[in-house]
């Protein structure tokens, strides 16, 4: 089959073009990052997914099975470019593989999406709203990427379209939201007094489950996890990191200054309230399992990112 | 295992505690947590803490137990009393230290709870969730112990005079107990307004709090005197149906479980009035 990898420059998007190579698959890829090392046996256009050069990508090789994973969602980019980008790329990603022939279109989306807030219910089934953008706005066009590739669920009938909300991940690579949130410093600020839980996943099983989507095709949208969910403070002293709760009024003042990321205050509704999914239709549909647990995952990441210092005070 | 925000001082658990606590059957993980939070680090020391107030200071005192199910889904449903969580926690602490297996009652908790710093925290580690259908949901079909108390903040608020009282019941209970299929044991909760007397709600200063009320005690603290708590179990109630019946059905069903609970404080009442 031949895959084409949206985004194919990532932590994950090298992981999985890898391991679809390795199981015999022609893999393509597009990203408008450099690549700083070859990936053997992957054609990879460094071309913007919003570019005639795009299209011509998806002309010419005619992929199967497109896998979208070029959203940007870390909030260090909060300019209007990370909207176009996200919803504009999203957008491209569905025309093309309408146009050029595409069998399987797969969206990896976030489990984010649903928000986070004090009334919000644990496990959050498929079907619900996404509820946290009241207090997180800076999140509108991700939630829109994901509603966008949901809809092309009833505008292409051409194609089968996989929606995926994968909760976090975490393993050696450092991949993603949470692993910088951990990785940032060996001392992890939290809200004093609250304390979510957090699901994450080791992202070999993330890989595992997008070539698990991209076989079988599973049709509609569905939630990805792997283990139970963990207390923010176990997983912060699992990776072997240290706590370091602060009032809401003080860490919300300290954001951008005094070391700490310059974050949007909407951010911290997610180190106080948790976003927990239900995965169990994904497993039903595709019979997908996680193949490590939660103490291995942090396990990993705390090995590959052991604890600059020890503790001072 | 240290969490950070609130801590339990260090005491050693309670030889009992500690037994009853690896003889729940909850799927507790390799940190002591179950899927939706509760932790036996947080369990441990409130129940240590508890025994005390159940045996001694109240001395609780706890009829038809026996109706309580040893396994599977049920949902006890109570009246308040006391203008504080004392009738929850006095349950809590009765399903666990009564039962046996000794059982973990999860309350369907007032959603400012889950607002307020620390309050937040203890009340995910004690399994106590927001009220949200969507976990009653979940846990009833997970097998769960559910707490219960329909009247919600008016039944807290309950003043001194009006202690043996029901307020009006929200219907939200009936329609999920039908349609998870699940027993009701409906039970009486006497004590609590003699507890802790409620000679006037604050309700602004509660409201600048992020609370919905302050009672106000003759004593003006919010410390509870040792009076005698009881609780009167029922034999379980259960209610054919999807949950998605008309509401005069469901408020039929409704008024069958509150007059239970009422014949079931008037029973009490007269007994602690040395009356039967």
């Amino acid at each position: 089959m031949r895959v084409l990898v949206v985004g194919v420059s990532g932590r994950l998007g090298k992981m999985l073009a890898k391991e679809l190579v390795s199981s015999g698959h022609d893999v393509i890829g597009i990203d408008q990052r450099p690549l700083r090392e070859s990936l053997a046996g992957v054609e990879v256009h460094a071309v913007d997914i919003r570019s005639r050069a795009a299209e011509e990508v998806f002309r010419s090789t005619r992929p199967h099975a497109v896998i979208h994973m070029a959203t940007v969602a870390h909030l260090a980019v909060l300019t209007g470019d990370r909207h176009r980008n996200n919803l504009g790329g999203t957008r491209a990603v569905f025309e093309h593989s309408h146009t050029y022939g595409a069998e399987h279109v797969l969206f990896y989306g976030r489990h984010t999406y649903y928000g986070a807030a004090s009334d919000s219910p644990l496990f959050h089934t498929e079907d619900e709203p996404p509820m946290g953008l009241s207090h997180f706005p800076e999140l509108a066009d991700l939630v829109a990427a994901d509603l966008y590739a949901g809809s092309a669920l009833w505008r292409y009938a051409s194609f089968v379209t996989s929606v995926l909300r994968l909760v976090y991940t975490l393993g050696p690579t450092g991949h993603g939201t949470l692993a910088a949130f951990l990785r940032g410093s060996q001392r992890v600020p939290t809200i004093l007094g609250y304390d979510p839980l957090f699901q994450f996943m080791h992202e070999h099983d993330v890989i595992g489950a997008l070539v698990l989507a991209l076989e079988k095709r599973p049709r509609g949208v569905f939630n990805v996890a792997g283990p139970e969910p963990v207390p923010l403070s176990v997983m912060v002293r699992e990776t072997g990191r240290t706590s370091m709760p602060l009032p809401e009024f003080v860490l919300s003042a300290s954001l951008g200054r005094f070391g700490f990321p310059k974050l949007p205050a909407g951010a911290l509704e997610h180190i106080k309230y948790p976003v927990t999914v239900d995965d169990s239709a994904f497993r039903k549909t595709t019979g997908f399992s996680n193949t490590i647990d939660e103490v291995e995952a942090m396990r990993a990441f705390r090995e590959a990112f052991p604890s600059r210092s020890p503790l001072s005070i | 295992m240290r969490f950070p925000g609130f801590r339990f001082p260090r005491v050693a658990l309670d030889a009992e505690v500690k037994t009853r606590l690896d003889r729940l059957e909850i799927p507790f993980n390799e940190f002591g947590v179950d899927p939706y939070g509760a932790s036996k680090e947080h369990l441990g020391p409130f129940l240590h803490t508890m025994k005390f107030f159940f045996r001694r200071y109240f001395s609780v005192e706890s009829h038809g137990i026996e109706n309580v199910p040893a396994h599977g889904r049920a949902m006890l449903v109570g009246n308040h009393s006391g203008g504080i969580a004392i009738d929850g926690a006095m349950v809590f602490a009765s399903q666990f230290f009564e039962m046996n297996p000794p059982r973990l009652a999860q309350g369907m908790a007032e959603k400012f709870l889950n607002k307020l710093p620390f309050t937040s925290q203890m009340a995910s580690r004690l399994g106590q969730l927001p009220g949200l259908p969507e976990h009653a949901e979940r846990l009833l079909a997970d097998d769960r112990l559910l707490l219960v108390f329909p009247e919600g903040v008016k039944g807290t608020a309950k003043l001194f005079k009006d202690r043996y009282s029901l307020t009006r019941f929200g219907t939200g209970f009936m329609r999920l107990a039908m349609k998870m299929n699940t027993p009701i044991v409906p039970f009486a909760f006497l004590g609590g307004g003699e507890a802790l007397p409620t000679i006037k709600n604050a309700y602004a200063l509660g409201r600048r709090m992020g609370l919905p009320y302050i009672p106000v005690t003759p004593w003006g603290l919010l410390l509870p005197i040792p009076a005698k708590l009881e609780i009167y179990y029922s034999t379980p109630m259960r209610f054919a149906g999807n949950g998605s019946e008309d509401d005069e059905v469901v408020f039929g069903y409704v008024d069958e479980v509150k007059t239970r609970i009422s014949e079931l404080i008037e029973l009490g009442y007269k007994r602690r009035r040395g009356e039967a």
